[in-house]
């Protein structure tokens, strides 16, 4: 590379996406992502908020239990609790160099995600078979906003599993660290989906 | 496949092979591979503990069939403790830079004024 073509390249580089700012102490993507959870927290906080003042307010108040699917939403949970530590793998296997096996567990992370949906997928057709709707009453309608919106997170996570796993690897030759970086950033974002539903999961199913 | 060697392993600090930059000691992530292998260890721990409490939550509330508020109690104290794993181990936040733990109080603070403002609130208005 010439001096002309490596003054340009300089240029074209994007500050602070491999090594952490020196103010931050963070690379600018993680701390992005956590600027990112935050408002996803006051997104949930909204609903969860609405579901509180809902159930409160209400002289009765239907259990989930009664008539939604606990086994089906018992055995989501330990899908999605499964997804976290496979992205978590992913990311270890890449710190140590491990291109093959850090795809193949974002792959798996992939396959859980598709599994949670399928299975939310029955869950839904069940309801709406039953006859419940979100206009059946103000429980369903939160049952069907916070899972719905859930369900939303999980697919768009599952597009950037997808592109990692199929297109985004090619970056491993040339910017390995980026890369490890941005699964490290993703798998942040799948935790939280993983908390969201930690949290839905008694709020709606069990109590 | 070739054994993983030092020289390959990425510094998620420094992002620096070799651990040639400086290192924050707040920082507990691994360096090497063997502190790398302990901390997936730790991940596999932790699964097994979510999904040990995951089956607790569920015959607490859904097999003893409780009354609302124990189950209520129950389920939300189980789910804190599932969210303290996951936050703390898959997301790092028991070893993290003091910004983010900045970016997480101010959050907390809203959320709970979010919490707060609806049930601070009269809203039994209506029809009065």
């Amino acid at each position: 590379m010439d001096a002309h073509a490596h003054a340009a390249h300089h240029e074209l580089e994007i500050p602070y996406n491999v090594h952490p700012r020196p103010d931050t102490g963070l690379y600018n993507a993680k701390f992005g992502i956590w600027l990112f959870l935050a408002s996803e927290v006051m997104l949930f906080g909204a609903l969860f908020s609405t579901y509180i003042l809902l159930r409160s307010s209400a002289p009765t108040w239907p259990r989930g239990w009664t008539f939604l699917n606990v086994p089906l939403a018992t055995v989501n949970t330990f899908v999605l609790i499964a997804s976290s530590v496979t992205v978590i793998m992913a990311w270890s296997y890449l710190r140590l160099g491990d291109l093959k096996k850090g795809r193949i567990f974002i792959a798996l992370t992939l396959l859980c995600a598709l599994g949670f949906l399928v299975i939310k997928g029955f869950e839904y057709t069940h309801e709406f078979q039953e006859g419940r709707s979100p206009a059946t009453n103000n429980f369903m309608a939160i049952y069907f906003t916070l899972t719905g919106l859930h369900g939303l997170h999980v697919i768009g996570g599952m597009v950037v599993f997808a592109y990692f796993l199929f297109f985004g690897h090619k970056m491993w030759a040339t910017e390995r660290e980026r890369y490890t970086n941005r699964i490290e950033v993703v798998g942040l974002y799948w935790h939280f989906v993983d908390l969201v539903w930690i949290f839905l999961f008694p709020s709606l199913y069990l109590m | 496949m070739d054994p993983i060697k030092e020289k390959d392993v990425i510094d998620p600090l420094t992002h620096a092979h070799d651990g040639a930059a400086m290192v924050d000691p707040n920082i507990h992530h691994g360096h090497t591979p063997e502190e790398i292998r302990k901390e997936m260890k730790v991940y596999l721990a932790v699964f097994v503990g979510l999904g040990a409490l995951t089956g607790l939550t569920v015959y607490a509330c859904y097999g003893l069939r409780m009354p609302p508020h124990k189950a209520i109690a129950i389920a939300l104290a189980i789910a804190a403790t599932k969210g303290f794993l996951v936050a703390g181990f898959f997301m790092h936040l028991l070893s993290e830079r003091k910004v983010i733990y900045g970016v997480l109080i101010l959050t907390a603070f809203f959320f709970a004024v979010l919490l707060w403002g609806p049930w601070h609130h009269n809203y039994d208005m209506f029809g009065r």
